[in-house]
């Protein structure tokens, strides 16, 4: 269980950064938290021949308000992401959802781009990245590009990103008024990857009724599921109990693919989504009603 | 056979200066370069929590970060918590008192994840105590004692 050698490199610029990835190509591969990359080099599931270390480049790791939005440095921890008080208030989702990824000792080290980068359909981050309409930015040798999360996510751990771009930035949009959240998994274990998980919002219009919602999945297919049938059909309505069952209903039975592992069959986790998202619902109904 | 790399870390308030591999992980770094065997390494891939250092202050996994990215850094390990063994830090005080140990695999993991816990949150509640020990594996305990020997540190520390 020790990884196979390979060359190291560890660069204090992003512009160093991108030369090396560059010029190394697929015998390349980025090192940021470490915590996804490092078991798996343990285990030789992969084999790198070089490491591109971006842990020394500072201008990658800051969390700032700008504006309506909020710009998250790629290489932030996961802990700072937790802890911070400008997510914390404009995207309260989250900052809820935080806690539930992995143990506190691998948040310390592991990084919002890693994960977001390693698109695991057990992952927290990619769920609310879509939930959140996040835009991920990324860049390469020439130049630079926007991608919108629900673009970016292309497959089981597989995104849109090309070999030689590094994600550097992640664009959080403050979630809007009379907007409430939930989210909610079920773990064997606190810190394991979950069995099921969602993340619902819901936004009232003056009159009180559902102007949009959102319910987005994990480890419910390949990548984040966005169940955008069910969310529509709360839309306009004035939502109540039979409305938040059916909609349920129709996610858990038709608009998510779970394929089971060993401590769960697929029949259990619809189960587990159809539970979750009447209470995600409830809760996110709830508090948007609160913020009016 | 890459090249070795030339890296300077404190370890316990110590600095060292060693050729290492870029493959060596911190782990062994700690066991086999420094013989700092009070890091323990269990699963090596970040699940079972033994071989939790601080670095720079914070609690991590020494199994999955490479002893070059440690280069410069600052590490604290489990022998770095007592001056001798008269004179145990309270933590260590309290696992002895109230029993929180029985093959003790896990506890310089613990010990390491539960010190910069406390530092955060002095006044824990139960709930809180058994959430920050979610990322460590105690086999023999039962982590009722454990649960009872980082309360009994709360109250000493405060
Ligand atoms: C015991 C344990 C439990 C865990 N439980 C959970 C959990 O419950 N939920 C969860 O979501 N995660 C969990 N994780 C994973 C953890 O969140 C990882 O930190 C995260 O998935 C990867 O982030 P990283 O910064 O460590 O990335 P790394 O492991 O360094 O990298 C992951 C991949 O992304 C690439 N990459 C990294 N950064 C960039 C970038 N900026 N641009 C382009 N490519 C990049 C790397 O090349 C690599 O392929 C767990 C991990 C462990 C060890
Ligand atoms: S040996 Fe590092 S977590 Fe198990
Ligand atoms: S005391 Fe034996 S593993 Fe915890």
């Amino acid at each position: 269980m020790k990884p196979a050698p390979f060359e190291y490199h560890a660069p204090s610029t992003l512009d160093e950064a991108l030369s090396l990835l560059s010029e190394h190509g697929d015998d390349a591969k980025l090192l940021a938290g470490g915590q996804s990359l490092v078991p798996a080099m343990n285990f030789r599931i992969v084999q790198p021949g070089r490491l591109v270390d971006l842990n020394r480049i500072t201008e990658l790791s800051y969390i700032r308000e700008d504006g309506n939005v909020i710009r998250v440095g790629a290489m932030a921890r996961e802990r700072h992401v937790e802890f911070d008080p400008s997510i914390a208030k404009h995207t309260p989702l989250l900052h809820e959802a935080a806690p539930n990824i992995a143990h506190p000792q691998i948040r310390n080290r592991g990084t919002i781009g890693g994960s977001i980068v390693n698109a695991d359909p057990a992952a927290e981050l990619p769920v609310l990245m879509l939930a959140l309409d996040a835009r991920l930015k990324a860049k390469n040798n020439s130049g630079e590009r926007w991608i919108n999360a629900q673009e970016f996510f292309v497959g089981m751990f597989t995104t849109a990103l090309e070999p030689d771009e590094i994600l550097v930035e992640i664009e959080l949009p403050f979630m809007p008024n009379r907007t409430g959240w939930s989210f909610m998994e079920v773990a064997p274990r606190a810190g394991d990857y979950a069995l099921m998980g969602v993340a619902a919002l819901v936004t009232l219009d003056d009159a009180g009724k559902c102007e949009s919602a959102k319910l987005v999945y994990l480890n419910a297919g390949d990548g984040p599921v966005n169940a955008k049938e069910a969310a529509e059909s709360l839309k306009g309505e004035n939502l109540n109990e039979k409305l938040i069952e059916s909609a349920a209903a129709h996610a858990s039975k038709n608009e998510i693919t779970p394929f089971g592992n060993v401590h769960t069959s697929p029949e259990f986790q619809r189960h587990l989504a159809n539970v979750l998202t009447i209470r995600t619902l409830k809760q996110a109904l709830q508090r948007a009603g609160e913020s009016q | 056979m890459t090249r070795s790399n030339s890296i300077t870390i404190t370890v316990n308030e110590q600095e060292y200066t060693r050729e290492v591999e870029p493959r060596m992980l911190l782990s062994d770094f700690l066991r086999h370069e420094l013989g700092l065997t009070g890091t323990h390494v269990g699963c090596e891939h970040g699940v079972c929590g033994a071989c939790t250092i601080m670095f720079n202050g914070e609690s991590m996994r020494s199994c999955l970060i490479f002893a070059v990215q440690a280069d410069g850094q600052s590490i604290t390990t489990v022998e770095g918590l007592a001056k001798d063994k008269d004179d145990l830090h309270p933590l260590q005080q309290s696992f002895w008192e109230a029993h929180g140990l029985q093959c003790g695999y896990c506890t310089p993991g613990i010990l390491m994840s539960m010190i910069p816990f406390l530092k955060q949150n002095p006044n824990p509640t139960e709930d809180e105590i058994r959430h920050a020990l979610s990322g460590n594996l105690c086999r023999c305990t039962g982590y009722q004692h454990i649960v009872d020997a980082v309360k009994l540190a709360a109250e000493k520390i405060s």
